[in-house]
């Protein structure tokens, strides 16, 4: 199976990869393998049969409406690279 | 001649429900806390945490499709929707897709006397988003993920409306139905009810849609109405140029009246939705949906048919009473502290609404209690103080909600009800006043509001003005 040059360029913007022609070159393999890998699927006959999204049959898992978590901000803030003001810090974003 | 052109509008209405917690996880949906006190594993995307949904949020969501008329999608699914930026922090929003929870629903509005009756094509389930704030010191964004994962619903209209008052009409009728179910507070300038509109021109009879833009950041019916106007003006001044019409998102800049591109054409929007394999589907049984129908309060058409049958108020004072779920719930519990309802109708139909102009509010906004006004109504009708008086009580009740018996007694604001004082002081004013003393027994009537008028200055405003009256007429 080939990915074609465009396929790769436009995974790359939305992954928000910067990808040198090695690496392209690299991940074109790479997702041929994984898809031919997965299209063996496709030999399957699914005629009848109820897509699913989930593995298990199980339906109906909730929680009640009760609040059950406090402030662990000082440990949250933990897992931020940067921190300022009780914030995570990022890169400048504009909307 | 120039083309009459139509303008076609669509709305995707966000609104925050009114849950105690998040929509997958325990967090506190409490608004105002300080940055990132109500954040968890699960609302902040840290990997291996699992979202769990919060069955309020499910039941809120029916009960918002029963009273719109949708048919309940009683196998429904999340999907995530892929796309990258700071205030979503799994780089995914949970949201639904393929099965939204609500389809093909719809809502009658009124314009002037016409009633319409506007399709709604889905509503679906979703998390809001954090905050970000810019810091500008260091250039550099700060993210606050209280509001991550806060559950909210995407109400989708069919594109049926075809003007700003149409758009603001249905946008109220919302408003209300939701705020009397209690499934939010729905207030558009605080984000809790957000409206991005789509909208498109084409010439009156035309076969086919124009192309249409979504606009986003509308904060209030006048802002809508606004950018609903300036929106058309712009569509139609491209096509009457031979230009055409983009398909973009543009962002409303209220405070200068236009609107700009979010984002180029480039820079295409791919979400790659797929289901969400961390949450299991959800079954709506028919017991569950009977059961939720069944607990529906009484939404807004059934409290006017039962105004009017128990209190017997004009139609019109019953409009404005529950024009607002807060206003009509004040009405019921100032009722129930036993005071009269037409006077509790009065007291929130003038003073209430002059007050609430007066300070540009709305009447979701308001603050007082109805045990204070119960004691207001109380303190006139047992003539404790006059009307001038109660008057300005109530500016004080409305403003700070303070307790009208006491503030009377503090400020010593109680009608003088001593027969001898009130005596002493009319005859001071007969004396006084021998021109219009002799006007009114001239048969000049009206020379007698005259001497009531100083009669209540001399008193400072504590008289009860009809005491007055009668015990000028017995003394002249
Ligand atoms: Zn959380």
């Amino acid at each position: 199976m080939t990915i074609a040059d465009e396929t790769i360029d436009y995974i790359g913007i939305l992954a928000k990869l910067e990808l040198s022609d090695e690496e392209k070159e690299q991940a074109k393999k790479d997702m041929s393998t994984m898809l031919e890998y997965v299209s063996k699927l496709n030999e399957l006959d699914t005629e009848g049969v109820d897509p699913m999204s989930h593995t298990f049959d199980v339906h109906n898992v909730f929680r009640e409406d009760i609040v059950t978590n406090g402030d662990d901000r000082a440990n949250m803030i933990l897992n931020a690279p940067e921190s300022k003001d009780g914030c995570y810090k990022v890169p400048k974003t504009f909307g | 001649m120039s083309k009459v052109y139509e303008t076609v509008i669509g709305l995707e209405v966000h609104v925050e429900l009114a849950t105690k917690t998040k929509i997958f996880c325990g967090c506190s949906t409490e608004f105002g806390g300080a940055p990132n006190t109500h954040t968890c594993p699960v609302c902040t995307g840290m990997p291996g945490s699992l979202p769990v949904l919060n069955k309020g949020v499910v039941e809120k969501a029916i009960a918002v499709g029963l009273a719109t008329n949708c048919t309940i999608t009683q196998n429904c699914k999340f999907d995530r929707k892929n796309y990258f930026y700071p205030d979503n922090p799994q780089n995914y929003q949970i949201s639904q897709l393929y099965y939204p929870i609500c389809r093909n629903g719809k809502v009658e509005i009124e314009v002037n006397g016409q009633k319409k009756e506007i399709g709604i094509h889905e509503i679906h389930m979703e998390e809001d988003a954090g905050k970000l704030v810019h810091d500008a010191c260091d250039g550099a964004s700060l993210v606050d993920y209280n509001r991550s994962g806060v559950p909210l619903i995407e109400i989708v209209s069919e594109p049926d409306m075809r003007s700003a008052e149409e758009v603001i009409a249905y946008l109220d009728k919302l408003r209300l139905i939701i705020q009397y179910l209690g499934a939010s507070d729905c207030k558009l300038n605080e984000g809790s009810m957000r409206a991005d509109v789509n909208l498109s021109v084409c010439e009156v009879g035309a076969k086919e849609f124009g192309t249409r833009t979504e606009m986003k950041n509308l904060n209030s019916f006048k802002a809508i109405a606004r950018a609903i106007e300036n929106e058309r003006e712009r569509q139609i001044a491209l096509i009457e140029d031979g230009k055409e019409v983009v398909q973009e998102t543009r962002r409303w800049d209220d405070t200068k009246g236009y609107s700009y591109a979010m984002r180029s054409k480039e820079d295409a929007q791919d979400y790659r939705y797929f289901p969400d394999p961390d949450l299991v589907s959800i079954q709506i049984s028919d017991a569950w949906i009977e059961e939720i129908r069944g607990k529906q309060p009484e939404l807004r058409a059934e409290k006017q048919a039962r105004y009017k049958e128990e209190y017997d108020i004009p139609e019109y004072d019953i409009d404005i009473l529950t024009s607002s779920k807060k206003m009509a719930d004040l009405f019921e519990e100032t009722i129930a502290l036993g005071a009269a309802p037409k006077k509790v109708s009065n007291w929130l139909m003038v003073e209430t609404m002059r007050l609430l102009k007066e300070h540009e509010m709305e009447a979701d906004e308001l603050a007082f209690s109805a045990t204070n006004l119960a004691k207001l109504i109380q303190l006139v009708e047992s003539k404790a103080i006059n009307g001038t008086v109660a008057k300005e009580v109530f500016e004080k009740v409305f403003a700070e909600d303070i307790d009208p018996e006491k503030y009377v007694e503090e400020h010593g604001l109680k009608t003088v009800n001593d027969e001898g004082a009130l005596r002493k002081v009319v005859e001071e004013v007969i004396a006084a006043n021998p021109q219009s003393v002799a006007d009114y027994r001239n048969g000049k009537e009206k020379a007698i509001g005259f001497l009531v008028g100083q009669t209540m200055k001399a008193m400072k405003g504590k008289a009860d003005p009809g005491s007055v009256n009668q015990m000028l007429k017995e003394l002249l």
